[in-house]
């Protein structure tokens, strides 16, 4: 992984490139579950395995994925809100994986996060206020008078009114809360925000209120956004880089329109066409690829390349070899995929099949799910069962 | 429609009237407290201590002063209904399979419970879940979020409604998953001809699935169009300013255009046009709710909106009164980059 990731930031060494302002190399986080009898041996979510990036300074870096691909989990390790299993975080050219609390303090100030839900990130109780100014007390380079000017600054700039001060976050609305959450974020002008899916709870016509701020700001200060979303539009609109993540795992990571016009891993390209486009012509000519089940369990992962038991491309290579995240198919350095099997330019996944064992997969009655299917269609005629054993569990044996 | 609260009265819904015709889909968009699922909810009876006027005609009865007992036999039986969270419709108690039984027989009297439970089996297989003989006595906790899903849409199905409520269905559901569950839905549409009221916030799915548009905003119906008319042909404001605000799906990276300030509040909603003031083109009469009248050249194109309805006038119209140039122009700020 760590040489794939020197590929990755095109020949930088570990945290030496002055333009990188995060690094992050080969990052594994366990959470224990309870173990299963008292003699068993005990079993962890595999919530981010081995996963290596690096974000330039002045950028944005996207993450999409599913539920439970370990996103959310990977930027609470960078913000170094959990502690890491094992491997590194570069921030800034200095190792804070293994950082006291203590000394991890004043780097606290320079990461800064965004949450999703903006009314649960709140204190209600709390006023306005005293919530922005929480940073400048718990820092206590600001108190009084200068708190409160410094406070109403950053509520004019983040598009609050100022004499709101004294107001309760009921009093707001959600795109107003998260304006809030924003202003508090950037009391100490970080150098990185994290923002977990910072507009997915917010209506369309307010969500772009949100993301016009987070742009004006980011020119602004110079900020460096890594932005997790599982919106792929507004992924890609914010993103200069995006990485996708299934299962814990990175599964490809390329420049934005270069993700989105020229998938590599099976992975994208189905997440992709799975994306309802809001516009009706596109959308009937599209070929969507439906996948079948659902993500299986990090409990007990799927062996080799985690993403096998689902995939139409899927060779015995894919259920015994887990594939280094490396440029595929002629790709630049920028871009990388974690796949035996890449897919070509304007290739269609639907006109392939699985060559592995189907012990192997994850079976669903297909009939419903296949599109030409006219069997006559009356209930019950045929509902072809599937054959084989689909549990949550993933398949191993 | 309005519920009485401690705050005063919410005007929820304020004369919205819509039709659907058999095998056809209606969607639902709007923003939250537009008023979308509470209009529906209204037509189930599950409003309860609302204040509620209008007519409600499904195969020529009037739900909204059907007696509480008639209404039962109605909801599941005649129109089936899926909510967005499959978890809390589902009784953690008892067996999947069950469940749909109980459904069954509650309506449906002669039936045997053998033949129920076949019956049910059935209809899991149908919607694609796998090993269904052995899936229904599953509880729901071991279905994962796409499979409870698809056992509510089996459930709302077992009685061959005629019309099928779904309320944001697949908003809970990953994008791969709710692929699987929005073609499950248009399958067993084509298979019992079912009606369908798809009510969602995503204009992706309206572009994906359904028939017919109905845009609210403020309790109130904005605008009616068939899908292509509504992305190509929108006449209202606030329908225009939801397609611009969505980020583009390829091209040029444009700031996004985002709709100034904030929905209405529905305690005290502004007079007139609810939409008036975020809108680029108010004028004086705007202070007027305008009705919802036929726009544009295509039939059944249905606007509440002072601008003409007329094309080339209202672009005359726009230029006087707003900024130059609605939809698909070139954006005025700076890219994001």
């Amino acid at each position: 992984m760590t040489e794939t990731n020197a590929v990755a930031t095109a020949g930088a060494g570990s945290g030496g490139d002055a333009d990188v302002l995060l690094q992050v190399e080969n990052l594994v986080k366990y959470f224990p579950v309870s173990s299963r009898g008292l003699f068993q041996e005990k079993l962890y979510v595999h919530a981010v395995e081995g996963v290596s990036l690096s974000v330039r300074r002045g950028q944005t870096f996207g993450i999409v994925g599913e539920t439970g691909s370990g996103k959310s989990t990977l930027a609470r390790c960078v913000a170094r809100l959990y502690d890491i299993t094992s491997g590194r975080v570069i921030f800034d050219g200095q190792d804070i994986t293994k950082l006291s609390q203590r000394r991890m303090r004043p780097l606290r100030r320079e990461i800064q996060m965004i949450f999703q839900d903006p009314i649960g990130s709140l204190n209600p109780r709390r006023r306005v206020g005293s919530i922005i100014g929480d940073p400048f007390a718990i820092h206590g380079t600001a108190s009084g008078a200068e708190r409160k000017r410094r406070v109403q600054e950053l509520m004019e700039r983040v598009g609050l009114n100022p004499e709101h001060y004294n107001r309760f976050p009921a009093e707001f609305s959600g795109g107003q809360r998260q304006r809030i959450g924003v202003a508090r974020a950037l009391a100490f002008q970080p150098k990185l925000i994290i923002c977990d899916e910072p507009v997915s709870a917010l209506d369309v016509s307010i969500q772009a209120q949100v993301i016009n701020l987070l742009a004006d700001l980011q020119s602004e200060f110079g900020l460096t956004y890594i932005f997790i979303a599982h919106d792929l539009s507004v992924v890609r609109h914010v993103s200069n880089t995006v990485g996708v993540m299934y299962l814990g795992k990175l599964t490809e990571v390329a420049p934005s329109e270069e993700l989105f016009t020229v998938p590599r891993h099976p992975y994208t390209g189905a997440l992709l066409s799975a994306v309802p486009v809001p516009d009706p012509d596109q959308s009937d000519e599209r070929q969507q690829i439906i996948l079948v089940g659902d993500v299986p369990s990090p409990i007990l992962p799927p062996s080799g390349c985690r993403f096998h038991p689902r995939c139409p491309k899927a060779a015995p290579v894919c259920v015994s070899t887990d594939p280094p995240l490396e440029p595929r198919l002629g790709d630049g350095p920028q871009h990388t995929a974690a796949c035996h099997l890449p897919m070509a330019a304007g290739e269609n996944l639907g006109d392939f099949h699985p060559s592995i064992d189907e012990t192997e997969r994850i079976i669903e009655t297909p009939s419903i799910l296949l599109d030409g299917d006219e069997d006559g269609g009356v209930p019950g005629a045929t509902s072809v069962g599937g054959s084989l054993s689909q549990s949550g569990e993933g398949s191993q044996s | 429609m309005s519920f009485p609260t401690a705050d005063g009265l919410v005007q929820a819904v304020r004369g919205i009237s819509y039709h659907v015709e058999a095998g056809q889909t209606l969607g639902i968009v709007g923003e939250s407290g537009s008023g979308k699922s509470v209009s529906t909810q209204t037509i189930m009876g599950l409003t309860r201590g609302a204040r509620i006027s209008g007519r409600a005609v499904f195969e020529g009865e009037d739900l909204l002063t059907a007696s509480p007992g008639r209404m039962r036999e109605v909801r599941g039986a005649k129109i089936g209904m899926i909510f967005q969270d499959p978890l809390s419709s589902l009784h953690p108690y008892y067996r999947v399979g069950w469940q749909i039984v109980e459904m069954i027989r509650l309506h449906d009297r002669e039936m045997s419970k053998e033949q129920a439970r076949k019956r049910a089996v059935e209809l899991l297989g149908l919607v694609g879940i796998p090993q269904p003989d052995r899936r229904v006595d599953d509880y729901p906790h071991q279905f994962s979020g796409g499979m409870r899903q698809r056992a509510m849409i089996a459930m709302a199905m077992a009685l061959n409604p005629a019309l099928l409520i779904a309320d944001e269905p697949t908003t809970a559901l990953d994008v791969t998953v709710q692929a699987q569950v929005l073609r499950v839905i248009r399958r067993m549409q084509e298979i019992f001809g079912t009606a369908v009221i798809l009510i969602t916030h995503d204009l992706g799915v309206i572009a994906d699935v359904v028939d017919d548009v109905l845009v609210m905003y403020g309790g109130k119906v904005m605008e009616r169009a068939d899908r292509r008319t509504l992305f190509y042909h929108s006449h209202h404001p606030y329908t225009e300013g939801l397609l611009q605000s969505l980020p583009s799906y390829g091209g040029e990276r444009e700031r996004l255009r985002p709709i100034p300030g904030q929905p209405p509040s529905l305690l005290t909603p502004p007079p007139g046009c609810p939409f008036a003031p975020r809108c680029a083109y108010v004028m004086d009469k705007c202070k007027e709710m305008p009705a919802l009248d036929p726009a544009g050249e295509e039939p059944g194109h249905l606007s509440a909106c002072w601008l003409p309805h007329q094309s080339a006038e209202r672009e005359e119209a726009r230029r006087r009164v707003g900024r130059a140039e609605p939809a698909g122009s070139v954006g005025n700020g700076g890219s994001v980059r």
